[in-house]
């Protein structure tokens, strides 16, 4: 065999001084010919690792294996037994951390590109399947989902087809959670998102959308009045955490949640066409660095913005975001201040946003999570003037289902408790993904979907022989 | 989508909806709001629940036109509908200690506030109510606004009906008079909400406002509804948005609501 390609074959992309002026996705994607010679890196182990990296488990050797075979529909159909949303996750999954991380090849070189290859079969798919989708005769008792991030579309998908009739109910007026108001345009073409919801609608899933539970109806009117069997709470970790520094609630103060919806969700990049605006500023500092913080950075560049600065108390190395977000971000001309923690947002009598004033870190002892703690350097404040700060560090779970059902057991952080199956404290009330976890990844929150699933069809099943 | 059933002028600018929202009607109560949207590229906006009819399963909203999405929301006649509407958001307004109320309305704001004179007046409450507008031509809900209350004044800036002054001036009047006074629920323009929280806050009168900050979701998760209460920072679709009017930061939420100025503009421009 020929010695193998030490580096995984180039993702073509849109030049950085190009997309900036648009929302355009900025990688193509892998050819038929470039997926097929990428696909001729894996040395296809007897014992692959990549697999344990993987939340789903994908046979991922088998999925490659076809794509080297140009059986690229045996692929998609491999790749689609574990995960129901390949073109998402192949797009946006932290690889480096997960299936790639185990890769073989990975040890001496680089590791083979799974998430593009991944990417590559669903596109693929999109591209070529004529297959009609039919819908599921769903007769059996209703379950309801709340919420249409990737854990309630996952959950939907999964207890249709086992024959329940489902119903999601969303608060906003567009289904797919983060996937449509959080991870930009540039990143997940909205198409995409609109496309999976598409093919669940067909499969007969029902999506009521303006319904916020705990508001509009309560998780116990669901249950009870409206005869629902089971309920799924896949209502993610939307609560933006703000700094509690003094000026933040100054004129050009975001939240990142604020930022980012406004331009995706209300397509405020397309201002006054639609109708939501957005201020932008010259200057604009992004406070954190993980891919909340790498989304509206690269945005506010789209929206037109000259100078954009990531400000994080840490370093390079503990900075959360996928690598491949950091290297797009550098090459589109994000600025980074490292090591540096903002303490005051300094504004003018108007109370608008002028600057921003911080103090350089150091790095110390390690901290409980193992990385080593930022502490302050005294006497290092200094001050840069900025017009807009948008703050991205962090995310916590919305309390108004905690808030508004008696007996739903909470942790100290907000969190939903549930077991490893998605089982809550309350017997039919299952949750999943970002509101179990608090802000973790797609695939988590896809994985957790999956499993509450099949719990609650154990659930279901069992009570029914009891009635019996 | 929710459809109207009735419409009415109140006056310029100033109209009427029913609108059809069982599952809102059956929950909704005094100090919520519901979310709109009425174009497909449009805004959300924010209106108070000004009434409901849980029989029926309608509710009532009250806009004034002052941009783009309440001026599209005008347009819609009886029979069409409204493309999005999310509720009941908010938490029901909390009523001080005391059974004598004050309920006073100014502008658009006695929309919001009749809901709450009707259920005090309904549980027993002696409710004195002020409402104001700069002209008679802007007044509304007057015959409403009676029905609920045990006793109701008018003032007009412009003196054109009642009092010729300000809502604040008819509530000095009473609290000069020595009635008696356990709370004022106060809901209008920041400027009116400012001066009777200054008023009230000298003879330590109990007083609640409803903000009416810029919002996108109306769910808590965008934080750009935020406020300062007592030097907290709070979000008023999810904490409010009635709050003390004593521990309020009136000057932020005036600075706040001009974020957008430059962009209104342009978007009157654009039509
Ligand atoms: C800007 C951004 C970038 C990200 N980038 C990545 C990335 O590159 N890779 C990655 O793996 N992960 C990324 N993530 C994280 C990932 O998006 C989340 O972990 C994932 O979306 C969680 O899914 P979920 O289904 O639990 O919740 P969500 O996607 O948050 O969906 C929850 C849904 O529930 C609805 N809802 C909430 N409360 C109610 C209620 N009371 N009633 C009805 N509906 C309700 C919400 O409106 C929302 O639609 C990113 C997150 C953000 C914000
Ligand atoms: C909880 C709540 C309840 C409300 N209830 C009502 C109601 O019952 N009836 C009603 O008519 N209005 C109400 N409002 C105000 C209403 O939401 C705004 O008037 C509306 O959003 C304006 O949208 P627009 O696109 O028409 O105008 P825009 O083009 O957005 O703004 C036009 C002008 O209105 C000002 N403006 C913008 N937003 C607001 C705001 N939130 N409050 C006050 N001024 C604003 C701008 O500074 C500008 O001068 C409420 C607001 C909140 C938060
Ligand atoms: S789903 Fe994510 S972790 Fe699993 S194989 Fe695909 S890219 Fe890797
Ligand atoms: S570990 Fe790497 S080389 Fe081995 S099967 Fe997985 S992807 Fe292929
Ligand atoms: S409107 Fe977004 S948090 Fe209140």
């Amino acid at each position: 065999m020929a010695r193998i390609r030490p580096t995984k074959h180039p993702m073509p992309a849109q030049p950085p001084e190009e997309r900036i002026k648009n929302f355009d996705e900025v990688t193509h994607g892998y050819s038929e010919d470039v997926a097929v010679q990428e696909a001729l890196r894996c040395l296809q182990c007897k014992n692959p690792r990549c697999v344990e990296g993987c939340p789903v488990g994908i046979d991922i050797p088998g999925f490659i294996l076809k794509i080297r075979e140009k059986d690229f529909q045996g692929a998609i159909d491999i790749l689609k037994d574990k995960n129901s949303l390949p073109a998402i996750c192949g797009r946006v999954c932290p690889q480096e951390d997960q299936c790639e991380k185990l890769c073989i090849v990975g040890i001496k070189n680089e590791p083979v590109a799974i998430g593009r290859l991944e990417r590559f079969a669903a596109d693929w798919e999109a591209r070529h399947s004529k297959a009609e989708v039919k819908p599921v005769e769903a007769t059996g008792p209703k379950v309801a989902v709340v919420g249409s991030g990737p854990a309630g579309l996952t959950a939907a998908g999964e207890l249709i087809k086992k024959g329940y009739r489902v119903t999601i109910f969303e608060a906003f007026h567009q289904p797919g959670g983060v996937l449509m108001y959080g991870i930009p345009e540039f990143r997940l073409p909205k198409a995409i998102v609109e496309r999976e919801i598409e093919y669940l609608k067909k499969l007969g899933v029902d999506i009521q959308l303006n319904v916020v539970v705990g508001r509009t109806i309560t998780l116990e009117e669901l249950l009870t009045k409206e005869g629902y069997e089971a309920v799924f709470v896949g209502t993610g970790a939307g609560l933006p955490y703000f700094l509690n520094i003094p000026g933040e609630n100054l004129n050009g103060v975001y939240s990142a949640n604020e930022f980012l919806t406004r331009t995706n969700l209300m397509r405020a990049y397309q201002f006054p066409k639609w109708h939501t605006p957005i201020h932008i500023g010259k200057r604009v500092a992004v406070v954190g660095a993980g891919n909340v913080a790498m989304d509206a950075a690269r945005t506010a560049l789209r929206l037109g913005a000259e100078e954009v600065t990531i400000v994080y108390r840490r370093s390079e190395a503990e900075m959360p975001a996928r690598k491949e977000e950091i290297e797009h971000a550098r090459e589109e001309g994000v600025r980074f201040k490292l090591l540096t923690n903002p303490v005051e947002i300094l504004g003018n009598e108007k109370g608008w946003v002028t600057g921003l004033r911080c103090i350089k870190m150091e790095l110390g002892e390690p901290d409980a999570s193992g990385r080593r703690r930022p502490v302050p350097i005294p006497g290092s404040e200094f001050e840069f003037p900025v017009d807009v700060v948008v703050v991205a560090v962090g995310q916590g779970p919305n309390p108004l289902i905690p808030r508004t059902t008696p007996g739903l057991e909470t942790s100290k952080w907000g969190t939903i408790v549930a077991d490893e199956t998605g089982a809550t404290s309350i017997p039919g009330v299952f949750a999943g993904g970002d509101v179990v976890t608090g802000a973790a990844t797609v695939i988590k929150a896809m994985g957790a979907g999956k499993i509450a699933a099949e719990a609650i069809d154990k659930y279901i099943k069992s009570k029914q022989k009891e009635e019996k | 989508m929710n459809k109207i059933i009735e419409r009415q002028d109140l006056a310029t600018s100033l109209k009427k909806f029913v609108v059809e929202a069982p599952m809102i009607a059956r929950r909704a109560q005094p100090g919520q709001f519901v979310m709109l949207r009425v174009h497909e590229q449009g805004e959300r906006i924010p209106l108070t629940i000004a009434d409901f009819d849980r029989e029926r399963g309608t509710i009532t909203l009250v806009a004034q036109e002052v941009g783009r999405t309440t001026r599209l929301l005008g347009r819609l006649n009886e029979g069409d509908y409204i493309l999005d509407l999310l509720g009941p958001l908010g938490e029901p307004t909390a009523h001080p200690e005391g059974k004598n109320a004050v309920c006073i309305g100014g502008g658009v704001g006695i929309a919001p506030v009749y809901p709450e004179a009707k259920e005090l007046h309904q549980k027993g409450y002696n409710v004195t109510s002020i409402i104001g507008a700069r002209t008679s031509e802007l007044l509304f809900f007057e015959e409403e606004m009676a029905a609920v209350s045990n006793e109701l004044f008018v003032a007009t800036d412009d003196g054109s009906k009642g009092h010729h002054g300000f809502v604040t001036d008819i509530l000095q009047k009473l609290i000069d008079e020595g009635r008696p006074i356990d709370f004022v629920i106060a809901v209008g323009p920041i400027p009116m909400m400012k001066a009777v929280a200054d008023l009230t806050r000298k003879y330590g009168i109990k007083t609640i406002v409803s903000l009416n900050s810029m919002m996108v979701d109306g769910t808590g998760m965008c934080g750009g509804c935020r406020v300062t209460v007592g030097g907290e920072v709070k979000f008023t679709c999810v904490d409010g948005p009635s709050f003390d009017a004593h521990l309020l930061d009136f000057d932020e939420q005036m600075r706040r609501l001009c974020m957008y100025r430059e962009q209104e503009k342009m978007s009157e421009v654009d039509e």
